[in-house]
């Protein structure tokens, strides 16, 4: 049974861990803003998710993992909204432009 | 078990840094913030990972502080930063 | 693999702290700052201060990057002269000399520390029965040191003092900072209405597990402070004329406990800031209440600003 969950968590954090990759490749591959910030919700919302999801059944009782999922809806809602505001900031104009360094 | 957690701890960290790059490229200050605001979702993930193998509870409290103010700097950024004149998109924005 | 989780917040914080100090555009430094504080969090957990990263987190994921945003943006108008500007090779040779004495100086410091450090944690561990809490920080913060712990609050309020003295006379009284404008029915008003009941409750819970655990009433005061500037960021409330009364009551509302408190201890255990056999935990307790929300109140306050506007309702003061 217990190796049973071991392989779900192993599972879990890995594809967790392989989202994360994805958002950074995407952000440092991907030709412009909002593209980019698309790579980066990725690993916002499922990076974090499915991590928390394998780390669920190691953690002790019913509130510590209340508590998990309270920080995954947590980043979730942050997540959301921040790039909703950082793509119409890029939107609007960059909001400064100017030569490279 | 540990190892594992331990290894997935620092194989986001180690991802979401080389996410970083972005902060030295740009173009854009949009582009800079996302950066630090996946900087801040792999680094809740890697505090959770690692508080989980070292076996500590309160670690958690940590990212969940973290969490809250996940869109901190991002609200800040837009609140802030004022539009430039417009017509000067930079290089690679699609227009 | 424990090297591994180590050695990237190690390097990290090395190469975000170079390129943060050379980086010439504000803002990138800027965020740079911001990953750098994250990073630090990560490492501070690593070295079992969980007390610390708790801080770390609060303070630079919810003030320090507004804090240096906000500047940013203020600086944004004189960048480009500051750009243009180049100091004097006499000038750059003589920063890069005290620079470089400074880091020699904190290197040898840091090198010649007795190993291993001199230390008064076992004897926190052993006389930590009296004070009640479960919490070594808390014990040293609010029983120990209670001093220190006073004094610091004393001094963010001098702080706030420093910051609105920065008013120009014909604004003195008035509100902090600029009145935000947001779209109401917009995201950023939505998550300003969504996220502060939440972070209300995150701040008390991280308040009240101090007893025992990592948090207290900083760190709590600190999350309590950051939702309020979200709501005032959100155009969803004004910030109050610093001239109302209730709020400066509200100010030194905790500091004043405090010291009553101290003085209490000088008549019932014989010395300032003593408490009674027996006392300890109630008292401590009533003091990190009486301090959560005026902690709370000036951490908001200086991050609000100098006043900017007189106090009159207005968006916009009429010209007289």
């Amino acid at each position: 049974m217990s190796t049973l969950v071991d392989l779900f968590s192993y599972v879990a954090i890995g594809a967790g861990a392989i989202f994360f990759l994805a958002g950074t490749v995407g952000l440092l591959r991907f030709p412009d803003t909002l593209t980019r910030l698309h790579a980066l919700t990725k690993a916002d919302n499922l990076g974090l998710g499915l991590v928390v999801l394998g780390l669920l059944p190691h953690v002790a009782g019913v509130l510590p993992a209340l508590k998990l999922i309270a920080i995954w809806l947590l980043v979730l809602l942050s997540g959301a909204d921040a790039s909703q505001l950082i793509a119409r900031a890029a939107r609007r104009g960059e909001p400064r432009s100017r030569p490279g360094p | 078990m540990a190892e594992f957690l331990l290894g997935a701890a620092g194989f986001v960290l180690a991802m979401v840094a080389l996410g970083l790059v972005r902060i030295l490229r740009g173009p854009g200050d949009a582009d800079r913030m996302m950066a630090a605001q996946l900087l801040g979702s792999g680094g809740i993930a890697a505090l959770l990972l690692g508080g989980a193998a070292i076996g500590d509870d309160t670690v958690v409290d940590v990212s969940l502080t973290l969490a809250l103010l996940a869109a901190f700097a991002s609200i800040a950024f837009v609140q802030f930063a004022p539009p430039s004149s417009p017509g000067a998109p930079d290089d690679e924005e699609r227009t | 693999m424990i090297e591994v989780f180590h050695l990237v917040p190690a390097l990290l914080i090395g190469a975000l702290a170079v390129y943060t100090t050379v980086a010439r555009d504000t803002f990138a430094a800027t965020v740079g700052f911001i990953a750098y504080g994250l990073m630090l969090t990560v490492a501070w957990v690593q070295l079992h201060g969980v007390d610390v990263a708790l801080t770390e987190s609060a303070i630079g994921g919810g003030l320090t990057g507004l804090l240096l945003v906000r500047a940013s943006a203020k600086l944004r108008a004189t960048e480009a002269a500051a750009r243009a500007e180049r100091p004097r090779a006499s000038t750059r040779l003589a920063a890069a000399i005290l620079a470089a004495a400074v880091s020699a100086g904190l290197a040898i410091a840091v090198l010649a520390l007795p190993d291993p450090a001199p230390t008064l944690a076992p004897e926190v561990l052993a006389n930590m029965g009296p004070t009640g809490v479960g919490n070594p920080i808390t014990a040293v913060l609010m029983a120990f040191r209670a001093t220190d712990t006073l004094l610091e609050a004393i001094v963010l309020l001098l702080a706030l003092v420093g910051v609105w003295s920065l008013a120009p006379d014909r604004v003195w009284g008035g509100r902090p900072g600029p009145r935000y404008n947001a779209d109401p029915d917009g995201i950023l008003a939505f998550i300003a209405r969504v996220l502060p009941p939440i972070g209300i409750i995150v701040g008390i819970y991280i308040f009240w597990v101090g007893a025992d655990d990592p948090g207290g009433k900083f760190q709590g005061a600190t999350i309590v402070a950051a939702m309020w500037l979200l709501v005032l960021m959100a155009g969803l409330t004004d910030a109050p004329p610093i001239s109302r009364r209730l709020l400066r009551a509200g100010l030194v509302a905790g500091p004043v406990a405090f010291i009553a408190i101290g003085f209490a201890g000088v008549a019932t255990a014989g010395a300032f800031l003593a408490y009674p056999d027996g006392w300890s935990k109630p008292l401590i307790l009533v003091v990190e209440f009486a301090l959560m929300p005026s902690l709370a109140l000036t951490l908001g306050l200086i991050m609000a600003g100098a006043p900017e506007r007189a106090e009159a309702a207005s968006p916009r003061e009429a010209a007289p």
